[in-house]
């Protein structure tokens, strides 16, 4: 039975994204099989947050595992002072796998090195959140019927938000057109330009959110501008109105696109979008679920057909 | 016959290691990247100077010790230039220059306060990404430096 832990998305190659997807699929299909009766699973979440840690543990339970673990670390040990490895090493006596949150980029990386059982990566500060790629990439194969070839537009705070970085380089396997649309203070970094022409992967930036952007869309990847994030509040109070979505902006948009966002929302997608058929943001935080029963059951070397 | 003079402005060696060219800002981070500060030989330091090559460089001297390949080789990234002399009975018997690995384990630290390895007691480890000028990048958070913003542990 072969182990590994899930730190980041670039642990797997193209052909091991397409199996996930598929065995994602297949869970879908039949979401409740007992694969990991007899099974101890810890959810360690050192800094709190709900969905993620419902949708792993309602993952496990729907395979038949139990679970132990924490869902903020003010209760734990480690508010004493104790280090992440300690820690790590005493839980990794009792279970089979690791489900982390923390609040330290690298975190998890580090975990999966002094750990005895597989580490799965629920997202380590701003680095990496690669259950999350896996459920876009799910959602976005689902709703499309291919990864290939597609218009990925994405949208608001593309300096920090992490979900659009890892998404990037999951779909340089698939030859996607890219259009980054940002406020000056939020533009893509560079590193990730670089990225995508070292790819030949291309790509457009604007800042104008514009119907026409949205009209080439496959995919609208909507993420939040947040106040905090900026130095010059005047600049904030200029932007934070322009990459709102509105219904009316998707009149003339493809009968295929979907729109994306990691969730949660605050004002960026309008309410009158919700009952958009186009809007796809409850369905892909749903999706969440069948891509952790396929992290899982790879991470654990369990073949679940 | 003006080199000679200069190297004997710092005491000639008779055993040991001779560790020549290394900036002159750089020289006590070598000191201390190198543990000298632990050593119990006779060490002699010279700094500021002049130097064709580089300018203002340093030098040190350590009697009867001659380091290993991977402990030399960890001040390449503070000292690229630095000539590494073995003297053995007042003589060169060997010279040679420092590599730098492609994995640096507990030299460098990570610019990222939210980096674990600033909040964990542990090793660093960083992988050079491009040598010339030195571009490393964060094993656990994936952080980028280069230039100053490299600092040693």
């Amino acid at each position: 039975m072969k182990r590994e832990s899930l730190v980041s998305i670039n642990d797997f190659s193209k052909e091991e994204i397409i199996d996930l997807l598929e065995k994602a699929k297949g869970f879908e299909a039949n979401p409740n099989r007992r694969v990991l009766e007899g099974k101890v699973i810890a959810t360690l979440f050192f800094e709190p947050s709900t969905r993620t840690r419902l949708s792993f543990e309602t993952a496990v339970n729907r395979l038949g595992g139990r679970i132990i673990g924490f869902s903020d670390a003010a209760t734990t040990s480690s508010s004493k002072g104790e280090s992440l490895k300690d820690t790590i090493m005493m839980v990794s006596n009792y279970v089979d796998l690791i489900i982390m949150r923390h609040y330290l980029e690298g975190a998890a990386r580090y975990a999966s090195e002094v750990s005895s059982v597989p580490i799965i990566n629920a997202g380590d500060g701003a680095n990496q959140h690669p259950s999350q790629t896996m459920l876009d990439l799910y959602s976005i194969y689902k709703t499309q019927g291919t990864l290939e070839n597609l218009n990925i537009t994405m949208v608001g705070d593309l300096k920090y938000g992490r979900t659009v970085h890892s998404l990037l380089q999951a779909m340089s396997h698939f030859h996607p057109t890219f259009h980054f649309v940002a406020p000056d203070e939020l533009k893509m970094p560079q590193e990730y330009k670089t990225f995508c022409d070292e790819h030949g992967i291309p790509y457009y930036e604007h800042t104008e959110f514009s119907e026409e952007v949205i009209n080439e869309a496959d995919i609208l990847y909507m993420t939040r501008v947040q106040r905090e994030r900026f130095t010059d509040l005047m600049e904030y109070e200029k932007v934070k109105n322009v990459y709102i979505l509105h219904n009316s902006m998707l009149r003339n948009s493809k009968p295929n696109l979907r729109v994306l966002h990691p969730l949660p929302r605050v004002n960026e997608i309008a309410y009158d979008v919700d009952n958009n058929p186009k809007a796809y943001y409850f369905q892909q935080a749903k999706n969440g679920l069948y891509a952790r029963q396929a992290i899982i059951c790879k991470v654990l070397g369990i073949d679940a057909d | 016959m003006n080199t000679q003079k200069k190297e004997l402005a710092v005491a000639a060696l008779e055993n040991g290691t001779v560790i020549d060219r290394i900036p002159s800002e750089h020289l006590f981070k070598v000191v201390a990247l190198l543990d000298l500060d632990k050593f119990t030989n006779s060490i002699t330091i010279g700094n500021n100077l002049s130097s064709q090559k580089i300018g203002k460089k340093g030098i040190i001297k350590v009697a009867d010790y001659f380091f290993k390949e991977e402990e030399i080789n960890k001040i390449a990234l503070i000292a690229p230039e630095a000539k590494i002399n073995i003297i053995r009975d007042y003589r060169v018997v060997e010279k040679h220059t420092v590599t730098l690995d492609e994995t640096l384990h507990g030299i460098v630290r990570c610019c990222n306060p939210k980096c674990i390895s600033n909040n964990e007691p542990m090793e660093t480890v960083f992988h050079v990404t491009q040598k010339n000028p030195v571009k490393v990048t964060c094993h656990y958070c994936g952080h980028s430096m280069q230039g100053d913003d490299i600092t040693v542990c």
